[in-house]
C-alpha cells in the first residue's frame, strides 16, 4: 500500500515537475499564439472600428450572418480553394518529378540541387512583381515569345483577363513552390531502404511498378507531411494574389478580403469575423485530410 | 521548490525596478520634442529632414524624423492605429487628400493657430478639401492632379494636335494607333490609363465622370449623385476603349504599369500624375523631349476639364503634448517659401497660388504653368462627406465602373446598382 502511495506521489511530482518546465513555453504560446488568436476571435463579435475600437458594441452573430451573405467572401473562399489545390496538386507532381531525378546519381548533382531553390529563395513580392512585368500585355516577355513561336495570334491580357487571372497567379505559385516540395520529398527519398530497391532489380521488376509498388507507398508519410506543409501554406494565400492583382474580385482570396475590410475599410470587427472563418475552414480542410491519410494508412 | 519560488519573487522584483526606471526616464525628458512622420526614402525624406532641421534651429525645438512605410495603403493602417490608440509618440503626420474625413475626430483645429490671412494664399479647392465640420484639421503641403501626356511627336507626324474633348482624343488614338501599327509598329497602344481595381481607377473614373458634368459620386450635401445620363455616357464612351484604343490589360494597370508602356514608346496618350514627366525625359527614356502635358480632355456636351485632386497635408494630432509648436512647424513647412525650395529641389508641386507664377520656380520646372490650370480645375474625392466610410465608397466605386470596362455589366444598369449600394452605406445618405 505505502509503496503504491510512495509511487504515485512520484508520479504526481514527476508531472508537476513536467508542467513547471513545459510552462515557459505554454506561457509564450499563450501570448504570442492564443491570446491574439482568442482577442480576434472576440473581436469577431463586434462592430469595432480600427480608428476607434473602444466603441465597439457587441453585436452577437451578425458579422458572420453577414458574411455568409456576401457574395464576395464565397467568391473570395471559391478562388483560395481553387488556387490551393490546382497549385499544391501541380507542385506535388513536378515536385515529386524532380526529386527523383535529382535522387539519381550523377555529377554536377550537388549544384543542381541549389540551383533548383533560386525561386524558392526570391522573396515572394519581388517574384510576383517581376512576373507581372513578364505577364504584362504590351511589354511582357511572354507574350513576345509566345507570339514569336506562333502559339497565339494577339497578345494575352494575362493578368487583366477574368480567364487567365488565376491562372497566372496559379502558375508563378507553381514555379515558386515546387523547388520547396521538390526538397521536402528529396529528403524523403533518401530515407528510403535501399534493400527493396536491390531485390527489386534482382527479380528484374520494370522500374515503373518499382515506382508505384515500392516508392509511392514508402514515400507516403513524407508526401502527407509535404502536402499538409504545402495546403496550409496556400489556403492563407495573400502576397502573391494581392502584388499580382491587388483587390481585384475575380482574383481576390480569403486573406485578401480579409485584410480589405479590416485595414481599408477599417472594419476590426467585421475584419476579424472573416478572419475567424479564415481559421476555421483551414483547421478544417486539416483535419479532413488527416483524417483521410489515416484511413489511407490504416486501409 | 524554494528556490523555484525565491527565483520567480526576485523576477518579478526586478522587472517592477524596471518598469519604474523606465517610468522616471519619461517624465525626467523635460525640453519640448516632437515627432514628425513625413516620407519613407529618398528625396522625399530628404528635404523633410532639412526643412525640419531649418525650423529647428530658429525655434531650439528639436525634432525627430520618423520614417513610415512607402505604400500609402500601409501608412493608413499605420496612422489609424497609433491615432486609435491615443498615443502622443508623433505630433505631426503627413496624410492623403482623401484621409482629413476619417481622422479629423484625432485632429487639432488649426485655424486656431493659423489664420485666414494664410490660408487664403491655398487653392481654395484643398483648403476646404481639409476643412471638417469647420475645423482644418490639415495644411495642403504639396499637390497633385490627374493630367494627360501626349506624344508631341507623332501628333505632329500625323498633323494632329492634344485633344480638348475625350471624343476627340478617341479619335485621334485610333487614328495613330492604326497607323502606327500599320507601319510595323505592331505594339503601339492608342492611351493608357489606370484601370485596376484600386484607388487609382477611382481616381481616373472620376475624371471622366466630372469631365463630362456627372458629378462626384458623392455630392458635397452627402447625396449620392452617381446615376444619371452624363456618368453613364462617360463610362460608355471609357468601355469602348477597352480593345479599342487601350489594351486589355489595362484593367490590371497601375500608374507604374501604364507608365512603363508610354515610356517604352508603346503609347500615344497617357493619363497620369505630374511625377511621370520628370522620369519620361530622364536621360535613359526613350521618348526624353518627345512629351507633351495637357489638362485632360472634357466631355462634348455640358463638358468641362477636370483632374482629380491628389496631394499630402501636414495634421497635427490631438494627442500631442505641444500642440502649438507642433502647428507652428506645419505652419513653416507648408510657407511660400519652404513650399519654393521643395519646387525647385525636387518639383514638388505647391499648394499656394502664387508660386505658379514665381520665376525662379517657373526656370526651374517650365511645365508648372500648364500645370496650373489642372489644379484650378482639380475636382476632389467625395472624402470629405463620406469621411470613415470613405474607403467602401471608393471601393464600391471601382469595382462597379472595372465591371463595366471589362464588359461584365452596362454602365446605366451598374450604376443603377452602385446608386442603390451607396444609399444603403450611407444609412440613407445621412453618412
Amino acid at each position: 500500500m505505502t509503496s503504491l502511495h510512495q509511487k504515485s506521489h512520484l508520479h504526481k511530482k514527476r508531472v508537476r515537475w513536467a508542467w513547471i518546465f513545459l510552462a515557459p513555453v505554454v506561457l509564450v504560446l499563450a501570448l504570442v499564439a492564443g491570446w491574439p488568436l482568442l482577442k480576434t476571435m472576440a473581436y469577431g463579435f463586434t462592430d469595432a472600428s480600427l480608428i476607434d475600437p473602444e466603441s465597439a458594441q457587441f453585436v452577437g452573430l451578425d458579422n458572420f450572418a453577414f458574411l455568409l451573405q456576401d457574395p464576395y467572401w464565397w467568391s473570395a473562399v471559391w478562388n483560395t480553394v481553387v488556387f490551393a489545390l490546382s497549385s499544391v496538386l501541380l507542385e506535388t507532381v513536378l515536385g515529386l518529378i524532380i526529386a527523383l531525378a535529382l535522387n539519381a546519381q550523377f555529377r554536377g548533382r550537388g549544384g543542381l540541387r541549389a540551383a533548383i531553390l533560386i525561386p524558392w529563395a526570391i522573396p515572394t513580392v519581388v517574384s510576383a512583381q517581376m512576373w507581372n512585368w513578364m505577364f504584362n500585355d504590351v511589354f511582357g516577355v511572354i507574350n513576345h515569345l509566345l507570339l514569336d513561336v506562333g502559339l497565339i495570334q494577339a497578345p494575352i491580357a494575362w493578368t487583366a483577363s477574368p480567364d487567365t487571372a488565376l491562372l497566372s497567379i496559379i502558375l508563378v505559385d507553381v514555379w515558386k513552390t515546387t523547388p520547396f516540395m521538390a526538397l521536402l520529398l528529396l529528403a524523403g527519398l533518401q530515407m528510403l531502404p535501399r534493400e527493396c530497391y536491390e531485390s527489386a532489380r534482382v527479380d528484374g521488376v520494370h522500374p515503373l511498378k518499382v515506382f508505384f509498388k515500392v516508392t509511392l507507398p514508402l514515400l507516403k508519410p513524407a508526401l502527407t507531411v509535404a502536402i499538409i506543409f504545402r495546403l496550409l501554406d496556400a489556403l492563407r494565400v495573400f502576397d502573391l494574389v494581392y502584388v499580382m492583382s491587388g483587390n481585384n474580385r475575380s482574383t481576390m482570396s480569403m486573406s485578401v478580403y480579409a485584410r480589405q475590410q479590416l485595414i481599408d475599410f477599417g472594419g476590426l470587427g467585421f475584419g476579424s469575423a472573416a478572419a475567424t472563418l479564415i481559421f476555421a475552414i483551414i483547421a478544417l480542410f486539416t483535419v479532413v485530410y488527416l483524417m483521410a491519410a489515416r484511413v489511407g494508412r490504416e486501409n | 521548490m524554494r528556490y523555484f519560488e525565491e527565483f520567480t519573487a526576485r523576477l518579478f522584483k526586478w522587472a517592477c525596478g524596471l518598469a519604474f526606471l523606465g517610468v522616471c526616464g519619461a517624465l525626467a525628458a523635460q525640453p519640448a520634442q516632437l515627432a514628425i512622420s513625413c516620407g519613407a526614402l529618398g528625396i522625399q525624406l530628404t528635404l523633410c529632414q532639412e526643412g525640419v532641421a531649418a525650423w529647428s534651429r530658429s525655434t531650439g525645438t528639436a525634432v525627430t524624423v520618423v520614417a513610415t512605410p512607402n505604400s500609402s495603403t500601409e501608412r493608413f493602417a499605420l496612422y489609424q492605429q497609433i491615432l486609435a490608440s491615443h498615443s502622443p509618440d508623433i505630433d505631426v503626420f503627413q496624410i492623403d487628400v482623401v484621409w482629413p474625413g476619417t481622422f479629423a475626430p484625432h485632429l487639432v483645429d488649426l485655424s486656431r493657430y493659423i489664420g485666414p490671412d494664410i490660408t487664403d494664399q491655398y487653392f481654395a479647392s484643398m483648403i476646404h478639401n481639409n476643412t471638417i465640420d469647420g475645423a482644418l484639421v490639415a495644411m495642403p503641403w504639396y499637390t497633385d492632379a490627374g493630367v494627360l501626356y501626349y506624344r508631341a511627336d507623332l501628333l505632329q507626324k500625323y498633323g494632329e494636335s492634344p485633344p480638348e474633348t475625350w471624343q476627340q482624343l478617341t479619335a485621334t488614338a485610333r487614328r495613330i494607333q492604326q497607323a502606327e501599327r500599320a507601319a510595323g509598329n505592331s505594339r503601339m497602344q492608342g492611351f493608357v490609363f489606370q484601370a485596376k481595381g484600386y484607388e487609382g481607377l477611382t481616381c481616373d473614373a472620376l475624371e471622366w465622370i466630372d469631365s463630362f458634368g456627372g458629378g462626384t459620386v458623392v455630392d458635397s450635401a452627402g447625396r449620392v449623385t452617381i446615376d444619371n445620363p452624363q456618368a453613364v455616357a462617360a463610362l460608355d464612351l471609357a468601355a469602348s476603349w477597352i480593345g479599342d484604343i487601350a489594351p486589355q490589360g489595362v484593367l490590371n494597370y497601375d500608374e507604374e504599369a501604364s507608365r512603363g508602356v508610354f515610356q517604352s514608346g508603346n503609347a500615344v496618350f497617357m493619363r497620369n500624375w505630374p511625377y511621370a514627366w520628370s522620369l519620361g525625359n530622364a536621360a535613359d527614356s526613350p521618348i526624353k523631349g518627345k512629351i507633351g502635358v495637357s489638362a485632360l480632355p472634357r466631355g462634348e456636351v455640358q463638358g468641362h476639364h477636370s483632374g482629380t485632386l491628389g496631394g499630402w497635408q501636414l495634421a497635427v494630432s490631438r494627442y500631442s503634448k505641444h500642440p502649438a509648436l507642433a502647428a507652428d512647424l506645419v505652419r513653416y513647412l507648408t510657407s511660400y517659401e519652404e513650399q519654393k525650395r521643395r519646387a525647385i529641389a525636387a518639383s514638388y508641386n505647391p499648394t499656394i497660388r502664387a508660386l505658379y507664377q514665381d520665376e525662379d520656380v517657373l526656370e526651374a520646372v517650365p511645365f508648372f504653368g500648364t500645370l496650373y490650370r489642372s489644379f484650378e480645375h482639380a475636382v476632389a474625392r467625395p472624402s470629405r462627406v463620406t469621411g470613415s466610410q470613405y474607403a467602401r465608397v471608393s471601393a464600391e466605386f471601382y469595382y462597379a465602373v472595372h465591371d463595366i470596362l471589362s464588359g461584365k455589366l452596362q454602365a446605366a444598369p451598374a450604376l443603377n446598382a452602385l446608386h442603390q449600394k451607396l444609399v444603403r452605406l450611407s444609412r440613407g445618405e445621412q453618412w
